[in-house]
């Protein structure tokens, strides 16, 4: 009963958040499992479709409010007033983005690329599209297709299969 | 530590056949790597090794992305090369140390 006897095969990755980490968290996810051949399909949904709404996927941002594990440079607390403040939260999110980008970390766009690239697919939810009223060409071009969550499921079948929820 | 031998060299690697010490690597030692994981090396995937020697030679990191920016190949091509898993094919092949990127 070793985990080598049943080697992850397939991962199905739902992300349902629209913030920077939220969906950074999904990308690297679902991207490292493609770099080890593992099978992958994301499916974005609620605010996650914003990862992969063109207008807004190089936009995205972390809340300055009412995230508890928000630091000031040096790693004092950050002060819920100054996350009030307009230019803040843009601010903070484009320090996060610098940083990332020193690790090699890429933009939404060309993450969702690299997952495609090595056969990843990608997914938008049919029910939160309709809700926010988008169009198909409103979406990125690696979106594979517009789903119910019934579909969804239907590709997450198959022994050493996982779904997870970020 | 344990030895494999590739075309006929005895070499040094680690428990999971990755090589202990890039020195030991040739164009032989590559092709019989290669062999082992089914991939027949062409000169696009010397190009792709000789980029990765490099940069580990330089101290640099190693992630899917620089090699995608290398003007070598792009990512698709990358997976191409080294179908599954290929910056751990392709590093096991390149003689260098399994990278420890997540991206």
């Amino acid at each position: 009963m070793t985990n080598e006897e049943y080697p992850l095969k397939k991962v199905c990755i739902i992300c349902a958040k629209g913030s920077l980490e939220d969906v950074y968290a999904a990308l690297v996810m679902a991207n490292g499992a493609v770099m080890e051949g593992i099978e992958t399909k994301v499916f974005f949904t609620f605010f996650g479709l914003d990862a992969i709404t063109k207008k807004q996927m190089n936009s995205l941002h972390t809340a300055t409010l009412g995230n508890p594990a928000m630091r000031m440079p040096g790693g004092l607390p950050f002060p819920s007033l100054l996350g009030v403040l307009p230019g803040v939260e843009a601010g903070v999110s484009a320090m996060m983005k610098k940083q990332m980008e020193q690790l090699d970390i890429p933009t939404v766009p060309e993450f969702l690329e690299m997952i495609t690239a090595g056969g990843g697919e990608i997914f938008a939810c049919k029910l939160a599209v309709d809700m926010f009223k988008l169009k198909r060409d409103e979406l990125s071009d690696e979106v594979k297709d517009v789903i119910t969550v019934g579909q969804f499921y239907e590709l997450c079948g198959g022994q050493g299969t996982q779904i997870i929820f970020t | 530590m344990a030895q494999k031998e590739y075309a006929g060299v005895l070499v040094d690697v680690n428990d999971e056949g990755y090589l202990e010490n890039s020195e030991q690597w040739s164009k032989e030692v590559a092709q019989a790597i290669a062999q082992e994981l089914s991939i027949v090396l062409t000169e696009k995937h010397f190009q792709v090794i000789d980029f990765l020697r490099e940069r580990v030679a330089k101290g640099e990191a190693l992630t899917i992305r620089s090699i995608g920016k290398s003007g070598i190949v792009d990512i698709k091509g990358f997976y191409e090369l080294f179908p599954g898993a290929p910056l751990k094919l392709a590093t096991k092949i390149a003689g260098v140390k399994k990278p420890l990127s997540c991206v």
